[in-house]
């Protein structure tokens, strides 16, 4: 990506979620974007919740977190593509989230291809010693060409 | 003749249908977060079909659109949780051996715990109606295996696959 101001990024980030319903619905906020990292946020709600007894967020909301974190530093990477889907995203939970924590993702995407970026991310809750869980996932790389094309035909064969 | 076990009465279909779809309500509406998605689960049998009916809300590229890919990977984990969970509850529940009536969202089963998940997108999930059937490979005793897929218009086009693996609750009476 050319070199933006800090202002750029910010006015950028703030747009970057806002445009994904589902994100701006669960309350997430992009808290840094450069090259190719992202460091996303989410906060606590008694909604997301998995066990009703203990109150801790359910692992498909911290699928959500990761997952939009993953896109947000593809999008960033230097490379800059025009858009990006996943491929594939594997999560490992290694504890529950502390019930009414904020949470927090940074992903990196540390190798883009022609048409594959490869993405690893971390996510915590207000202890930042112990991740609560770690992704790596695999995003398409759109550039605008005739592989977009050929998504929106893959599309319209469905309807 | 006389010597001849004698067999039980067979329960009348609606006791059994009654006392099936309460402990499945109790398991499925007890999780805040499946409410949130909207996910309900349709039984045949001992066979769960989760659906997750369209919302503006699932939505996470306006442009396409498509459903979000945190959506599409918190559905199938829903419905392998609620599956696996179902499966280890059924034998007990049909046997008389767990409490089902005392279920309610403050005493339900302990659910199973994710270990790890992998969801494989296989196409963009469209603005429509979703559905999803989990297979357990492997329930063991401390680990299970459950593979899921979710659809669209058509059973045979999946737009997503997932594989998690699950620690199993403790075996107690819940």
């Amino acid at each position: 990506m050319a070199r933006m101001s800090a202002e750029e990024k910010a006015r950028l980030a703030a747009r970057f979620l806002q445009a994904i319903p589902h994100a701006s619905h669960l309350g997430m906020k992009l808290t840094l974007l450069e090259d190719g990292v992202a460091e996303t946020t989410m906060p606590y709600d008694a909604r997301l919740v998995g066990d009703p007894e203990t109150g801790v967020i359910h692992g498909g909301a911290v699928s959500a977190l990761m997952d939009t974190c993953c896109g947000a530093a593809v999008m960033v990477h230097p490379e800059s593509p025009l858009g990006t889907a996943t491929i594939d995203l594997r999560i490992d939970y290694m504890r529950p989230a502390t019930a009414g924590q904020n949470l927090r993702a940074r992903a990196e995407c540390y190798h883009v291809t022609r048409s594959v970026a490869f993405v690893r991310a971390t996510a915590w809750d207000e202890d930042s010693s112990r991740p609560v869980a770690t992704a790596t996932g695999a995003f398409t790389v759109e550039r605008g060409g005739e592989r977009a094309v050929g998504r929106v035909l893959d599309e319209e064969g469905t309807r | 003749m006389s010597n001849q076990p004698r067999r039980h009465r067979p329960e009348p279909v609606e006791v059994v249908q009654k006392r099936r779809d309460a402990a499945l309500k109790a398991l499925v509406e007890g999780v805040p977060y499946i409410r949130f998605l909207g996910i309900r689960f349709d039984r045949r049998g001992d066979e769960l079909t989760a659906l997750m009916p369209f919302d503006d809300k699932l939505i996470g590229n306006p442009m396409l659109p498509a459903l979000h890919g945190g959506v599409t990977a918190a559905f199938l984990e829903v419905t392998a949780i609620i599956v696996l969970s179902w499966t280890i509850n059924w034998e007990r529940m049909e046997n008389g051996t767990r409490a089902v009536d005392r279920w309610d969202p403050r005493h339900l089963p302990k659910m199973p715990k994710t270990i790890d998940f992998a969801v494989d997108y296989l196409r963009s999930g469209l603005p429509r109606d979703a559905y999803a059937r989990a297979r357990v490979n492997r329930s063991g005793r401390r680990y299970a295996s459950v593979h899921v897929e979710a659809w669209q218009d058509r059973r045979e086009r999946p737009f997503a696959q997932g594989t998690g693996h699950f620690l199993m609750p403790a075996d107690k009476d819940g």
